[in-house]
């Protein structure tokens, strides 16, 4: 048993932690959150110089990590700089599924992910879905040996600035079969695909996305027919350790904060961390975080077991992180008091983003829910 | 990172797992699991087959007849104990009494004593406590005047775990009273067949004489019976609790629990399914279990740290404040699960005398329950351990 990095894992951490220290500041982040595009192109750049968008990408696929701790070093890092760029939506869901699916024509897609030349987004959610993964209404029509597309898509994470939209459409089944469903490579701006861009709550943009007939050639399809449901469970296995690594990271940023806070911040005469009513909701969370650490180390150690074992474990990854950061991303701000009620304050950012974390790709009772299934399954 | 055993590991869990097939009596690991009371005979019997293994002293330097196991290696030997169902070795001649006697104790004392705790010789127990002292150990009144060759104690101790079977104490004692509270205490090891020494058994909540309140009236202590120095006690106590804590996670006692939860629910049957496929109960499990998994690897990340079985610090203090609201959740669990049945008390059930109400699974649950609400209390209650925990942290420290 080994809980060591490697010392390229090390490496990257070090420069990575140190990239966004000097170049990401609250003021930084506050101008992107600000800005119409949502995110930095320059920050994005620099990112893939230093190496950190190929560290979430095997060696065959172009990459030099792409583990499920290298996924959690990088991510546990963005997280703890409160970093908005779509990394999650690009690297790990876009490049990894073409990565995963891609016949020799969309291969080079990966290269110019890596390269942070191209944007991608997943077209997966709509309307009445929540996060069941296998609710798609949206279809595929073959009409003269091309495909049409129609639907509706519901939050789709940084679709105004990906140059292709992965979104998975039927070619059979009912609205809630697994079968059936199959994913296409989209360019954004294909004629009939409308976008209704917006911000999100925890910074970066999403859009409502309508495909009104969208006419491709039959080389868009990404992957085999009906091979979607699959290759998206498969794919959102890392998706989960990136999120949970991520949520760590803000949570590491809140944490301390609050332990500067309440050293400093004085009241009747003293530091507030004196009192023993807020040292002990401190002493819940310090205990808590130990848990959050330990199921990201569980989840990304995993990745690569069969997939019982790593689903069970990003299951239990999800839950415990969805139930401790609400726990952190609310009692910081309880810890603090006024001074986190505002935009300004940092700590705002973090527990928004947070937040926001268990209402992507499953929730807290989801995945508990799903952990259970998965248990009696094992059983 | 690799969250996987070494190849000498696994095998050397193998090796526990091979030992305790063969060695375990079916009749103790039979009470365990039902949840019966372990007699002083089933303690020492156990003991006696874990020493001729040479395993009774895992955190023992091989010098002193111990292990000389690291700390993976005594956290495994403890997770398989948990899982087999073997009794728990009694803690506090073993656990607690020999390192400090190691570290401190004179070549007489060690060379006198530390056999005799292997060879089952000595039962001891842990005089500390003291009624109206709590949390507040330092505040020691028994007091131990010295009196030519001798000491003379007066005072009472309390929460004497297993008190009623030992023949040895080792007490904090007053030996100065005119200065700061922790510099006037010493170390004093006490034989309790000594004239003046009287025990009287506490019932606790769940009907068991687990703990014991020791009197003593003017009882006449040799010197050579003083551990260290006089009046350096405190640094002596606070050096075996650190000891006391090496287990502190409980993580096999835990999913000893947690496995026995589950084997109540799938035969509990609520509204004509097994209750394990309640959701609502499914969730509850299914939430510990998670808690559990985290835990068990913090308490792996942290004992792959400890090199050389060195005590954690703050870290000690976090695993005993999770690790036992696990262990506490894991034992409502199962007093839910048994339903009704949960309800009676009948002691001689406990005893497995008494076949006729209801399920056996559902005798101990009330009574572990309730026991087990000494997890949070004793070793420092768990509001102690949030203050170290918060001063620690808060001072920027540990990490």
């Amino acid at each position: 048993m080994n809980f060591e990095l490697t010392e390229e894992q090390q490496m990257l951490q070090d420069t990575l932690r140190r990239f966004l220290a000097d170049r990401y500041d609250s003021s930084v982040r506050n101008g992107i959150l600000d800005s119409d595009l949502g995110y930095s192109p320059d920050i994005w750049r620099q990112l893939a110089e230093l190496g950190v968008i190929g560290a979430l990408f095997t060696e065959d696929q172009g990459g030099f990590g792409g583990s499920g701790i290298d996924i959690a070093t990088v991510f546990e890092e963005l997280g703890r700089a409160g970093v908005v760029e779509p990394m999650l939506d690009t690297a790990i869901i876009g490049g990894g599924l073409i990565a995963a699916l891609g016949d020799d024509a969309q291969m080079p897609l990966v290269e110019f992910v890596i390269a942070g030349e191209t944007h991608l987004a997943l077209a997966h959610g709509e309307a009445g879905a929540r996060y069941d993964l296998d609710h798609v209404a949206t279809r595929a029509e073959e009409r003269d040996g091309d495909i049409l597309l129609s639907g509706r898509k519901a939050v789709v994470v940084n679709a105004e600035a990906a140059d292709y939209l992965i979104v998975s459409a039927r070619d059979s089944g009912s609205v809630t079969s697994q079968e059936g469903i199959s994913l296409f490579l989209v360019p954004r701006d294909a004629a009939g695909v409308t976008l209704v861009g917006y911000p999100l709550v925890g910074g970066g943009r999403a859009a409502e996305v309508a495909l009104d007939g969208v006419r491709l050639p039959a080389t868009a399809r990404l992957g085999a027919s009906g091979a979607g449901y699959t290759a998206l469970n498969e794919r959102l296995a890392a998706a989960h350790v990136a999120l949970s690594a991520e949520a760590l990271g803000a949570m590491e940023s809140a944490t301390a904060l609050t332990r500067d806070y309440l050293m400093t911040r004085k009241q009747f005469g003293r530091a507030i961390g004196t009192f023993q009513a807020l040292q002990h909701r401190f002493a819940d969370l310090m205990v808590e975080m130990e848990q959050a650490r330990s199921v990201v180390i569980l989840a990304a150690g995993h990745l690569e077991d069969s997939a019982p074992t790593r689903d069970l474990n990003t299951a239990a990854a999800r839950n415990l992180i969805g139930r401790v950061g609400r726990l952190v991303a609310e009692d910081t701000i309880q810890l603090h008091g006024g001074i986190a009620m505002t935009q300004e304050y940092e700590l705002a950012h973090f527990a928004k983003r947070i937040l926001m974390t268990d209402h992507r790709f499953g929730d807290a009772d989801y995945h508990l829910e799903r952990f259970v299934a998965l248990s009696s399954a094992a059983a | 990172m690799d969250l996987n055993y070494t190849k000498e590991e696994i095998a050397f869990r193998e090796e526990v797992r091979e030992f305790l097939a063969e060695s375990l009596p079916s009749e103790l690991a039979a009470k365990v699991r039902a949840g019966e009371e372990l007699t002083k005979a089933d303690q020492e019997r156990w003991h006696a087959i874990l020493n001729a293994r040479g395993w009774l002293a895992p955190n023992w330097p091989v010098e002193y007849g111990g292990c000389g196991w690291d700390a993976v290696r005594r956290h495994i030997f403890e997770e398989e104990c948990a899982l087999a169902g073997t009794p728990r070795i009694v803690p506090f001649g073993l656990a607690m009494l020999g390192p400090v006697l190691m570290q401190f104790g004179s070549d007489e004392q060690k060379a006198h004593y530390l056999p005799r705790i292997l060879n089952g010789d000595d039962w001891w127990c842990q005089g500390y406590s003291e009624p109206g002292a709590g949390s507040d150990l330092a505040s020691v009144r028994t007091r131990a005047v010295r009196d030519g060759d001798h000491y003379i104690v007066n005072g009472q101790k309390t929460w004497t775990t297993l008190g009623q079977h030992a023949n040895m104490i080792f007490c904090l004692v007053r030996t100065d009273p005119d200065v700061k509270q922790q510099a006037g205490i010493s170390f004093l090891l006490v034989d309790m067949n000594t004239p003046g020494v009287e025990v009287r058994p506490i019932t606790l909540l769940d009907g068991t004489p687990e703990v014991n309140e020791v009197f003593f009236d003017d009882v006449k202590v040799s010197v050579e019976n003083l551990v260290g120095e006089e009046n350096k006690g405190w640094t002596y106590a606070k050096y075996l609790l650190t000891h006391e804590r090496t287990n502190i996670a409980g993580v096999g006692f835990s999913r000893a629990g947690l496995a026995a939860v589950k084997r109540i629910a799938r035969q509990e049957m609520a509204g004509g399914r097994p209750l394990i496929e309640n959701p609502y109960f499914a969730a509850r499990l299914a939430q510990v279990e998670i808690d559990l998994m985290a835990m068990a690897t913090t308490n792996l990340r942290i004992i792959s740290r400890a090199a050389s079985g060195q005590a954690p610090g703050v870290e000690s203090s976090m695993l005993k404040v999770k690790g036992t609201a696990i262990r506490q959740e894991i034992n409502n669990l199962a007093r839910h699960a048994a339903g009704p049945f949960a309800m009676p008390f009948v002691s001689e059930a406990l005893e497995g005398d008494n076949n006729s109400i209801g399920p056996d699974y559902a005798r101990p649950v009330t009574r572990q329950y309730l026991n087990n609400r000494k997890l949070s209390i004793f070793g420092g209650s768990n509001e102690i351990q949030r203050g170290i925990i918060a001063k620690t942290m808060l001072a920027g420290g540990a990490r």
